[in-house]
């Protein structure tokens, strides 16, 4: 049961081109006229945020080498709070907002990650999704906290900055944008982050977490540390998420978003997070292309969609287990692309 | 708290952490010998709960439900661990998390094509729907002692099977040493198909005998998925002598919890697995 390996962690220059044609393509959507315009670029800020929260988990997952099955507690915590937070007759500013809810997440994680980083492999496993159901019953069962119908959130944040109320999250395009910024952002900063001091001795733990300690480091505060982070990026996803749906629901935190983030780092390529943003966004057409099969006779095709969408990651699994960006790879590799 | 509340509330945890071990057994099994993690041990529960209802209903049986049902897990969980699971006893366990969360969707998905998604109720059988009166208004049921009973004679079973006979021997050895034992001219494929099928089957079993005090419902597989977990993590993993105790004392604290805390209860036995992870990172008989 070797760790879980990385791949690509510098990506070839080629395909650093073809992500910076994916964020033009991703800019310039807008300004295509389109017939239904406002539900793609619903559908695309969505993916945008699912990809914001796969980039997290990635961090984790592919540099650090721990597997949390239990990522979308943190996800879900951010946009409650966001959905507490908004009092019930005006919007809240979106400059305090943002930070506090991300940070509360991160509060979360940093307590559960007090005690999980102490567990390994399996154990890891088990134990982050074990916590994170705990989250989940905490608000299913409250009434106070929403119960199993959630909580709506009852204004978009208000982006007001010193007066300038230049930016109007109401406005889809707005928010479009907004989102697209955050993931350029989170993306910068955790490239950055994977090649700095801290991020090697993230990898290193992946590699040998007994080298990494016997060496000198700390492994325990590394771990902790890049938990913490991550819930903290998961939280930022969150809150967009609740922000633009308007809405949270305890199904936020469930087992199954924090699988569904698993998949898309599988689907993309694990470790370099330009491959959990690939990931997200093949993950979640994927998901609408299954959800929208026609009918068969009287056999409605798009409303078993789960069992297609259980076939088509058990295939995955079998087939391509180093993801998109891996079959990428190998087919520029044949080209003689790279090494 | 009086003597009969208190003891009807005892007899309650009992019976929750003996079916718990039911499935817990199978989950911890799988994982020490294979080194699998099976996220879909929850849907095998959840068929059990579905096969009960649908078998009692065509065989006017729950007896013979059960019977009937036990041999379909066990084919299941054969082809299963042919098809499949095999080929992942070396991989990551990340891959193995995927497969079987693949897994869960496909068997919701396959229930719900073959019998709906209603919510459903299976019929206590008549010989021991009867209820033993402890005070003028307070009263045990029967089935519940009943249900305590076949589970406390399966892990008795299965406690020889794995001490006290040859087959038990092979999958010690299996467990140890996979490789020496292959060596020593034993099937080692064979006992894990037989290990692999025997899990299915305790928790299809514990689905179906849970079936008349637990309503039948799609998504029953997942919550009773994580306590296995809690379960096999407070017992260590690969020990089913760890996941009897932990079974039993996660039923206690969850019983006691909702009577005596109700605000809290659902975090209750979360709480617990916390304070054995802060002193035993690995188990109360990590092995």
């Amino acid at each position: 049961m070797s760790a879980p390996k990385a791949q690509l962690e510098k990506l070839p220059r080629s395909m650093q081109f073809m992500l910076l044609l994916g964020a033009l393509a991703l800019a310039a959507f807008p300004f295509i006229p389109l017939t239904g315009g406002d539900f793609y670029l619903q559908m695309l800020s969505q993916m945008m945020i699912l990809a914001i929260f796969a980039m997290s988990l990635d961090l984790l997952q592919g540099v650090t080498g721990m597997v949390s099955l239990g990522h979308a507690a943190y996800f879900g915590l951010a946009g409650y709070a966001l959905a507490f937070l908004t009092p019930a007759d005006m919007p809240i500013s979106l400059w305090w907002a943002l930070p506090v809810s991300a940070l509360g997440a991160g509060l979360a994680a940093l307590v559960i990650g007090f005690f999980v980083v102490r567990t390994h492999g399996i154990y890891f496993i088990m134990v982050t999704m074990a916590f994170a159901q705990m989250v989940f019953f905490l608000f299913f069962d409250n009434k106070a906290l929403g119960g199993s119908d959630g909580v709506y959130v009852n204004f978009k944040p208000d982006a007001t900055l010193f007066g300038w109320a230049g930016i109007d999250l109401e406005n889809k395009t707005t928010f479009y944008y907004l989102t697209l910024l955050l993931l350029v952002g989170v993306y910068a900063f955790l490239r950055r982050l994977l090649f700095s001091p801290f991020g090697r001795v993230l990898a290193g733990i992946r590699v040998n977490e007994h080298r990494m300690r016997a060496v000198g480091y700390g492994t325990f505060g590394y771990k902790l540390a890049a938990f913490t982070l991550a819930g903290t990026l998961a939280g930022v996803a969150g809150f967009l998420w609740a922000a633009q749906t308007g809405y949270v629901n305890p199904e936020l935190m469930g087992f199954h978003m924090s699988a569904h983030a698993i998949m898309m780092i599988i689907l993309g390529g694990m470790g370099n997070f330009a491959g959990a943003i690939v990931g997200a966004f093949a993950f979640e057409y994927v998901m609408h292309f299954f959800k929208d099969l026609p009918y068969v006779g009287d056999f409605h095709l798009g409303k078993h969609w789960q069992l297609w969408m259980g076939l088509f990651i058990v295939a995955v699994v079998l087939v391509a287990p180093r993801g998109l960006l891996g079959l990428g790879e190998r087919l520029l590799a044949r080209k003689g692309d790279v090494k | 708290m009086d003597v009969a509340n208190f003891l009807i509330q005892l007899l309650n945890s009992l019976q929750y952490g003996l079916l718990l071990f039911m499935l817990a057994a199978g989950l911890t099994l799988i994982f020490g010998i294979m080194g699998v993690v099976n996220l879909a041990h929850g849907s095998f529960y959840m068929l059990g709960a579905y096969m009960a209802w649908f078998l009692t209903a065509q065989l006017d049986s729950l007896v013979l439900a059960i019977v009937l049902g036990t041999v379909l897990a066990v084919a299941l969980g054969w082809v299963l661990e042919w098809a499949l699971f095999r080929h992942f006893y070396h991989r990551d366990h990340l891959d193995q998390v995927l497969l079987t969360f693949g897994l869960i969707y496909i068997f919701e998905e396959v229930r719900s094509i073959l019998w709906g998604d209603d919510v459903h109720a299976v019929q206590v059988p008549e010989m021991v729907n009867w209820s033993i009166p402890l005070t003028e208004n307070l009263s045990y049921p029967v089935y519940r002692l009943v249900i305590s009973a076949v589970c406390i004679a399966l892990a008795l079973g299965l406690y020889g099977l794995i001490s006290k006979t040859r087959l038990g021997m092979k999958i010690r050895a299996g467990a140890f040493n996979r490789e020496m034992t292959e060596s020593l001219g034993i099937n080692i494929r064979l006992i894990h198909g037989v290990v692999f099928a025997l899990g299915v089957a305790l928790a299809a079993i514990a689905g179906m005998i849970a079936s008349p005090i637990a309503s039948v419902y799609p998504g029953m597989g997942s919550s009773v998925l994580i306590m296995c977990f809690v379960v096999v993590v407070i017992g260590g993993i690969g020990s089913v002598r760890g996941a009897f105790v932990a079974a039993l004392l996660v039923g206690l604290v969850d019983t006691f919890g909702k009577v005596l805390l109700p605000q809290i209860a659902g975090m209750a036995v979360y709480m617990l697995m916390a304070v054995v992870l802060l002193y035993r990172p690995e188990g109360l008989f990590k092995q």
